[in-house]
């Protein structure tokens, strides 16, 4: 299949500032795509470009087979926009901002009155239809700014950082209706830095850190090739962690010092646990879990993702 | 939860529906849309500072107009004609209640839809491009402006003010005027980076107002400072809606007009490339 979304060797500078430093990638028709990475990592510029509102500096990208330094408006036509920040129209009502937004797509008002409704009811903002946006909380805000990327159908859908800041529950809830979105054959693509966002919603994602791509494939291959299986975590306290790491040699398969704990890398978990006991160490506390995508990203980066 | 997706099977898909924009980067020929919009918040919201933006310029005229015009009775103006005093200075309050009015919705609002709102962000987004957002909301502006405009004119014909049918022709003349500072104002807007900066507005327009022969002509001034404020715009504006309202039309009136008509050109061109470079980046 054609990729909808193509980039070769893109970069962005601003300045003498390279946000971007030549990435390489395709995004598939219905496939959701990931690009996981720390604050700063260039996630954000490469949405922008994607969209259209930014110029690459280099390389090609092409989006549906156009180009969007020349055709960004054609290129806008076919996606649904979720920025980082909301940009809800505060002066309108919920409903006005589904229908506003409707008609600069252009669309006709008789069919963005019946969307409308459509669209409150997937965003369960049904019964606030008639309030102000600033009225409504964090999760309802970010269910609506969903919403309103979807009046015109999209084919693409460009989410940057989709969930954060929000509670636990609101992510779940939104998680959910975004994976319905997926389940109807809408291309995502989203950016993250939180992994169990990456791992429940993205087919294949890449990492990126300081503009490039450190690695790519699907959440679990990336987990397989470049974690491991299980790991534990060691609290020694933050003075004696460092210290102690020398003393676990041979335990596990690879460990990793960080400020505030040790993680041990190994197949089997709770049996590198019972060797650390038996050498008389005596951590503050001990954490056995499987290995997630957040220790693919302290493995290629030396750096933990959420600082 | 009720419904699991977003199509439904009555509705078409939205796809086939987008109205196929330009093959540009800078204008998709959709202002319509940012001038509904704008005009949904501007007349739902907050109708007491629309009204308010009226009044003014009409307090002005009985002030000055009737109240120190009792005591001067009549004016020499530059073309040698003498003129009621009222009569004098009702067309050039005329010009800058257009002005004002135009310059507030094109800065202020402009100004704040850019940085703190982040409308046009949004905007920007979807198929509009930078010009459709500086046309429809100059198009906001005028409707304002022509709003403003008519009441004044209308006071002005029950003052008695009026003299000739050409005065019809004041309320478009003040749609062309306003729609010239609108597009200058938000070119200026695109550079200004905080809210102190758009205190310089007021540095500017307040001068313009007093000195444009607005209530004394301006053979008062020596002939440098003359020239100057020839080449200001509010003073082009005050001469063409005197000439209309006296009905003194000759080809000056035209060249004022033709320079309020430059001044748009220049100024909604200015204003596209500048969004484009504040948000196309």
């Amino acid at each position: 299949m054609t990729p909808v979304i193509q980039a070769r060797g893109l970069r962005k500078t601003y300045g003498d500032f390279e946000a971007v430093r030549g990435i390489d990638f395709d995004v598939a028709p219905g496939e959701s795509f990931g690009l996981l990475g720390p604050n700063g990592a260039g996630k954000s510029t490469t949405m922008r470009m994607i969209g259209g509102v930014s110029h690459r500096s280099g390389g090609e990208l092409t989006i549906l087979g156009m180009d969007p330094s020349h055709e960004g408006p054609r290129i806008r036509a076919h996606l649904g926009v979720v920025p980082q920040q909301d940009n809800l129209d505060t002066d309108l009502s919920v409903i006005d901002n589904l229908i506003t937004y409707g008609r600069y797509f252009g669309l006709p008002r008789w069919f963005l009155k019946q969307k409308a409704e459509l669209l409150l009811e997937f965003a369960e903002l049904t019964d606030k239809r008639k309030s102000k946006v600033d009225d409504l909380s964090g999760g309802m805000k970010r269910r609506l700014t969903i919403a309103r990327s979807l009046v015109s159908d999209p084919r693409i859908l460009l989410l940057d950082e989709p969930t954060t800041g929000l509670d636990p529950q609101a992510r779940h809830v939104l998680w959910d209706r975004l994976f319905r979105l997926k389940e109807q054959g809408i291309t995502l693509v989203l950016t993250t830095h939180h992994m169990d966002e990456a791992e429940q919603l993205c087919d294949r994602l890449v990492v990126v850190d300081h503009g490039k791509i450190v690695a790519e494939g699907t959440p679990s291959t990336l987990v397989r090739e470049h974690a491991g299986r299980e790991v534990v975590e060691l609290r020694f306290g933050s003075h004696r962690n460092a210290a102690l790491a020398s003393s676990l040699d041979g335990v596990g398969e690879r460990i990793e010092v960080l400020p505030d704990r040790l993680l041990v890398y190994a197949t089997d978990g709770e049996a590198a646990l019972a060797a650390v006991v038996a050498r008389g160490l005596e951590p503050t506390s001990s954490l056995v879990r499987r290995c997630s995508l957040e220790d693919v990203f302290l493995r290629l980066t030396g750096r933990s993702l959420v600082d | 939860m009720t419904s699991s997706a977003t199509q439904d099977a009555t509705l078409p898909d939205a796809q086939g529906l987008v109205r196929r924009p330009f093959r540009s980067s800078l204008y998709s020929g959709n202002a319509r849309a940012v001038f509904d919009r704008g005009m949904r918040s501007q007349w739902t919201g907050n109708l007491w500072v629309m009204v308010s933006g009226f009044v003014e310029p009409v307090l002005f005229l009985l002030a000055m107009g009737l109240g120190l015009g009792a005591l001067i009775g009549t004016i020499t103006d530059d073309a040698g004609r003498l003129v009621e005093y009222p009569v004098y200075i009702a067309p050039a309050l005329l010009a800058t209640s257009a002005m004002n009015g135009a310059v507030y919705d094109s800065t202020w609002n402009v100004f704040f839809k850019l940085k703190i709102s982040k409308i046009y962000g949004g905007m920007l987004n979807t198929t509009i491009g930078p010009m459709d957002v500086a046309l429809g909301e100059i198009a906001v502006a005028l409707v304002r402006g022509g709003v403003y405009a008519t009441g004044f004119v209308a006071v002005m014909a029950v003052l008695g003010l009026i003299s000739s049918w050409w005065a019809l022709l004041m309320v478009p003349a003040c749609l062309l005027i306003a729609f010239g500072f609108a597009a200058i104002g938000m070119a200026a807007t695109s550079f200004l980076r905080t809210f102190q900066q758009m205190d310089w507005l007021s540095l500017v327009l307040m001068p313009m107002f007093l000195f444009s022969a607005t209530f004394y002509p301006l053979s008062v001034y020596p002939h440098a400072i003359q020239w100057f404020i020839m080449a200001l715009p509010l003073w082009h504006g005050v001469e063409l809606l005197r000439a209309l309202n006296g009905g003194w039309v000759d080809w000056w009136t035209a060249g004022h007009a033709l320079y309020f008509v430059v001044l748009a050109a220049v100024g909604t061109w200015a204003a596209s490339v500048r969004l484009k470079a504040l948000f196309l980046r």
